[in-house]
């Protein structure tokens, strides 16, 4: 075997708390990585996956401390290294690709400037020359103008262009280890595609070394050689993409794939019958925005002639990619945003467009949850206050009575009856998420809006979150509009399927062969454009370039 | 709208909420110094005066008219640099204040040369080596400064230099400003006061301001292209702080507005701050008013002016 | 009343939210404790009655007799200090409390309620912020003179403009937030919205910024009665102790020195007290 370029033995990294106590973030990490490998890093939120890369440069984000182990780079031992040896090695031997290429450009200076300025800074060669190469890399990435992208500024390209030219600011000092610290996370799938492709090709052209950070097996398994599992800052299992992906052989590895096993949702038959004439919820014409109106019509118009019926008992998803309205029309069904043109029929009722019109028990009828937990949930308010509020305002519950709902509303989440005294900071996400459906059912509403609610969660936590939504509806008669930009989830739990662009309902599908039935061009590009857990999918993966230019946004 | 022309159209929004700003200050200003005291012509003739001398001062003064017209009456006076005549001295208010306008400017002028690139170089410095010893010392000893009232910084001033080094004299007329030498002393002991206040408020300021950009994701993407902390912060850093910054050097030239007051009320200095307070204890209405406008006016210009440079300096507005 | 209970149980102290006090912004709350009592029962324990000469001298230095001195009459400086921390302090509190609740619950009517209302108040309050402090109520006082509440109302108003738009800045931030669009999806009222959602969340900084504001208006008071504008002798605050005795700052008196030295420990000691608070609590909009 040949050296390793880069080794890592026992590496622990400290963090000092608010309150000044010190914890270990990263306890007794080695793995090695070959010259020319592809080595992901793996894990949750919390797993410690950014905190080990960046460690690979010497860097500690502030709070942090490298505190033992050893890293070497080519035989450098960087733990050693002075602050001056370590920026000497930065851009030129070891470089970046950050998660957020927007947050990574400076807003005050040209996109040229920043992309050869690791050449400037180690004076690697001459002006003239590091432009000339950065064409050229522009071109490798397949971005639109290589001749002139770069005289532009940051915020004159969109997020998929910069991403890749962030790739281009790292490859720039021809650097030996490639660090890509969830550099597509940001973006829909239709554009993760194609800058996945740039770096991989990229890559493969330079010979570079990379160490990928993501949460998403699906994404890692398109570009790493190897895998090394993570959690709670332990490597959990570390072995070549195909091993892991095919035969896991720790628990925690197998519950991450579980995940992605899709779990199709048994439908519920649409009832054809008299016994349930009206459909819980029915849209027709509905259109929403934002910003001053004139001539009936707001400026932004967001949500335009979206019609639906969802039958009782039965589950809507909606999903569409960033901008697609998706979320607005949640908003605009509970008249957070008043819709200025169309209806909205709750059980035969027609719902005032403004929520502030409409009475207590329509209110209480359609219950809205939203995607982030931490903001969704007041911190200054306990669970059981929170629980108990909706209780009080919409049943006059109070007291005893109160108190005792509250515990069987935390059953039936699945959360311990004590939680009720803690604030929300003091949760985990997913128990965050669980109470905030909690306070949505704590209503008796028979439709929750769930814009997102899954999203923000860790797949093996998300995968739960799903079940419980399902064993909830079965006991509660539920139906669920469920928003979501991951097509699995959808699958997972819904009857049927809008497909959202740009404000307007592409097409309507059932929720399960969304991928077979789907004959708009625009879902067709969507459902083809979702990761697989398979090493060859995107090499395999042939999509029009026509529709491509036609409907991703980059 | 075509985009280059974009940031001009914010600059002439700008203008106009200045504008509109003065007006509710003059308002402001006039309501409180001739509506509030009651009966101006009272406080003229004194507690003696008979109800017929009164009432025949109200009528010539048209103290009778509705308060608003009266409010017309001065502001258009205002506009045409017409500032009313003084009570105490009959004299006009415009004569009144030129001279002492032009000594009040020339001791702002000379402590902000002073401050401004002494207080930048601290602040930026303060945050590039934030936590250091070099910060916590600049952070003590500013704090110490903004804490205390600004005659304490003076009264101390005189004390150290002219009480126990017998440096400078501790009043500032009779001084000589023909010569340097005589220059120095006729200044230095406002400027030095004036300075050192001024200069605190805008370390602490440029340096919350440097910081923030520093902690931006884009400074640690220099970082970690091997950027030394001078490239990171002069660099990178600077160019985006440059609104917050020049945000900060107004709002601490500000600073001197209030400082002068007192400085040149310690110091026994002929400008117009001085003016002022000696009409407040004669409540010489009109020379108080017009005072007081001048000061709004440049505190105003100040503010309005870092504001547009704030507004041209956004790359997101550029081209 | 279980749920009263469980509210009560679970208020976001500071060891619940994961931070704690330094040293240096213990010693400032201390200070701040010693000012805080001296001003309550400072005057019970004077030597001396604060009126009265009691030293045929006048800026005599320290001595067992007069620990701090005498003033520029022979009065004791020591009962003077005492009694002046009660104007200082009092005036200081008095309308600093009048300013913060001012501005507290005018920036969160006018940020939940938005719109034309929003904005006419803001533009209001921000020209007035274009008039510099001390000038203001050199202005206010030229026009009706000097009295305790006048100067109470006038510091006050002062800073009501700035309380307000920085409670305003908050309280627009937590009005974005989710919880906040759930309870009004759930139908809850502007005053519930206001009372229960949006002010627990924003206490922390509120507070920090009292203390900010505390330390504005102790100097802008200071100012004015070295003016010769605050409090009106006999009686003095600490500000007009200084400018009684600026006559004896040549000798270098004790009568000059500390009642300055009073102010400073004061106001640098709420400084430090802020200073080192957690940043999510300091986190100042200025």
């Amino acid at each position: 075997m040949t050296e390793p370029l880069v080794s890592v033995r026992d590496l622990r990294i400290g963090a000092t708390t608010d309150a000044g106590r010190k914890v270990e973030i990263i306890k007794g990490v080695s793995f090695d990585i070959a010259p020319g490998e592809i080595v992901a890093l793996i894990g949750e939120s919390g797993s410690g996956k950014t905190t080990i890369a960046l460690s690979l440069m010497g860097h500690a984000r502030p709070g942090c401390r490298i505190s033992g182990g050893r890293i070497a780079i080519g035989g450098d031992d960087v733990t050693a290294m002075s602050e001056t040896g370590r920026a000497a090695l930065r851009g030129t031997r070891v470089s970046y690709v950050p998660q957020s290429a927007a947050a990574a450009f400076n807003p005050a200076k040209r996109i040229m400037a920043q992309v050869i300025e690791i050449t400037d800074i180690h004076r690697l060669m001459p002006r003239a020359e590091a432009e000339a190469k950065a064409v050229e890399l522009f071109r490798a990435l397949a971005l639109p103008e290589p001749e002139s992208i770069g005289t532009r500024y940051p915020h004159q390209v969109s997020g998929g262009q910069l991403q890749r030219l962030s790739a281009a600011m790292a490859l720039i000092g021809g650097p030996d280890l490639v660090i890509f610290d969830e550099p597509t996370t940001a973006l829909d799938v239709t554009t993760q595609i194609e800058v996945l492709r740039a770096f991989k090709s990229a890559m493969a052209q330079g010979g570079a070394s990379g160490v990928y950070v993501s949460h998403d097996l699906a994404v890692v398994a398109q570009i790493a050689d190897r895998i090394i599992v993570l959690k709670g800052g332990e490597i959990q299992e570390e072995g070549t993409t195909g091993q892991i992906l095919h035969a896991p052989a720790h628990p925690y590895t197998r519950a991450l794939l579980a995940a992605f096993e899709p779990r199709p949702h048994a439908a519920v038959p649409a009832p054809g019958h008299p016994a349930q004439p009206r459909p819980i919820i029915e849209v027709a014409h509905l259109h929403a925005g934002y910003g001053p109106i004139s001539d009936g019509a707001p400026q932004a118009k967001v949500l335009q002639d979206v019609s639906f019926r969802l039958e009782r008992g039965r589950n809507l998803g909606v999903i569409g990619e960033s901008g697609s309205g998706k979320s607005t029309l949640a908003r605009a069904i509970a008249g957070i945003l008043p819709p200025y043109r169309g209806t909205v029929l709750v059980d035969g009722t027609e719902m005032r467009p403004d929520l502030r019109n409409r009475s207590k028990e329509e209110l209480r009828r359609a219950q809205i949850v939203f995607q982030l937990a931490d903001t969704a949930l007041n911190p200054a308010h306990s669970i059981g206050a929170i629980l108990g509020r909706p209780l009080a305002f919409y049943h006059g519950m109070r007291g005893q009575a109160a108190e005792r709902r509250v515990i069987e509303l935390l059953d039936m989440v699945q959360l311990p009856a004590n939680l009720r005294f803690r604030l929300p900071g003091e949760l985990s996400g997913g128990q965050k998420q669980r109470v905030n459906f909690a306070r949505a059912l704590a209503a008796e509403p028979e439709l929750v809006l769930c814009d997102e609610i899954t999203s923000a969660l860790d797949t093996v936590v998300a995968a739960a979150i799903i079940d419980l939504l399902k064993e909830l509806q079965r006991e509660l008669d539920l139906s669920y509009l469920f928003i979501s930009h991951d097509l699995s989830t959808v699958e997972a739990i819904c009857d049927d399927v809008l497909v959202m662009h740009k404000g307007r309902v592409v097409e309507a599908l059932p929720a399960r062969d969304m991928s077979a039935k789907a004959a708009h061009p625009y879902s067709r590009l969507l459902i083809s454009s979702i990761p697989q857990l398979d090493t060859g999918w995107l090499a395999s993966l042939e999509q029009d370039p026509e529709l491509v230019r036609q409907f991703a946004l980059r | 709208m075509s985009p280059s022309l974009l940031p001009w159209y914010y600059v002439g929004q700008r203008f106009a909420i200045a504008l509109l700003t003065l007006l509710i200050i003059s308002f402001t200003v006039f309501f409180a110094t001739q509506l509030l005291p009651g009966d101006v012509a009272e406080i003229l003739l004194g507690q003696a005066a008979t109800p017929e001398a009164v009432a025949g001062l109200r009528e010539a003064m048209g103290l009778n008219a509705p308060a608003l017209s009266q409010y017309a009456g001065w502001l258009a006076g205002l506009a045409h640099g017409d500032l009313g005549t003084s009570y105490a001295n009959r004299m006009e208010v415009s004569e009144l204040i030129s001279g002492r306008l032009a000594n009040s400017l020339r001791l702002a002028g000379v402590t902000t040369l002073i401050s401004v690139p002494f207080a930048l170089a601290l602040g930026i410095l303060a945050a590039m080596y934030r936590g250091s010893a070099l910060d916590r010392a600049i952070s003590i000893c500013t704090i110490s400064v903004i804490s205390v009232p600004e005659f304490m910084l003076a009264t101390l001033a005189v004390l150290v230099f002219a009480v126990w080094l017998g440096w400078l004299p501790a009043l500032s007329i009779g001084g000589n400003a023909d010569t340097l030498g005589g220059l120095l002393k006729t200044y230095a002991m406002p400027v030095i006061s004036l300075a050192i206040g001024v200069s605190a408020q805008m370390v602490r300021m440029t340096r919350a301001a440097v910081i923030e950009t520093i902690q931006t994701p884009y400074v640690e993407m220099a970082l970690l292209k091997g950027a030394s902390r001078w490239r990171m912060v002069i660099g990178h850093a600077l160019p985006n702080a440059i609104g917050p910054i020049a945000n900060a050097i107004a709002l601490s030239l500000s600073y001197l507005v209030g400082g002068v007051i007192i400085v040149e009320t310690v110091f026994n200095y002929p400008g117009v701050a001085k003016l002022m307070v000696d009409a407040v204890a004669t409540r010489d209405l009109p020379l108080i008013q017009s005072c007081a406008m001048i000061f709004c006016v440049s505190y105003l210009s100040l503010i309005t002016l870092a504001d547009i440079v704030a507004i041209l300096s956004n790359p997101r507005l550029r081209r | 009343m279980t749920l009263t209970k469980t509210l009560a149980a679970v208020l976001p102290t500071p060891g619940r939210l994961g931070y704690r006090f330094n040293l240096a912004g213990r010693t400032g709350l201390c200070v701040i404790a010693f000012w805080a009592l001296i001003a309550v029962f400072g005057p019970l324990m004077s030597p001396y009655a604060p009126g009265e000469i009691v030293d045929w001298d006048y800026f005599s230095p320290m001595s067992g007799q007069f620990w701090l001195g005498t003033d520029y009459l022979g009065r004791d400086m020591l009962s003077r200090i005492l009694m002046g921390a009660r104007y200082t302090v009092g005036i200081s509190l008095a309308a600093v409390a009048i300013t913060v609740t001012a501005g507290v619950l005018l920036g969160m009517t006018a940020a939940v309620i938005g719109g034309w209302f929003d904005m006419v108040l803001s533009r209001l309050l921000d020209a007035l912020n274009g008039i510099p402090s001390l000038l203001f109520g050199l202005v206010v006082v030229a026009a009706v003179g000097s009295s305790i509440p006048v100067l109470v109302l006038t510091l006050a108003a002062i800073y009501i403009p700035g309380a307000y738009r920085y409670a305003r800045a908050l309280a627009v931030n937590i009005n974005t937030m989710d919880y906040v669009t759930v309870a009004r999806a759930r139908g809850e009222t502007t005053f519930y919205l206001a009372t229960r959602e949006i002010f627990p969340n924003i206490l922390g900084p509120v507070l920090a910024d009292l203390g900010v504001r505390f330390i504005f208006i102790v100097l802008v008071l200071s100012g004015l009665s070295f003016l010769g504008l605050g409090v009106q002798p006999p009686n003095a605050d600490w500000g007009g102790l200084v400018r009684e005795n600026l006559e004896g700052m040549s000798l270098g008196a004790p009568a000059v020195i500390f009642p300055s030295v009073a102010i400073a420990t004061l106001t640098i000691s709420v400084n430090m007290f802020i200073d080192n608070l957690p940043v999510k609590i300091r986190d100042r909009s200025e």
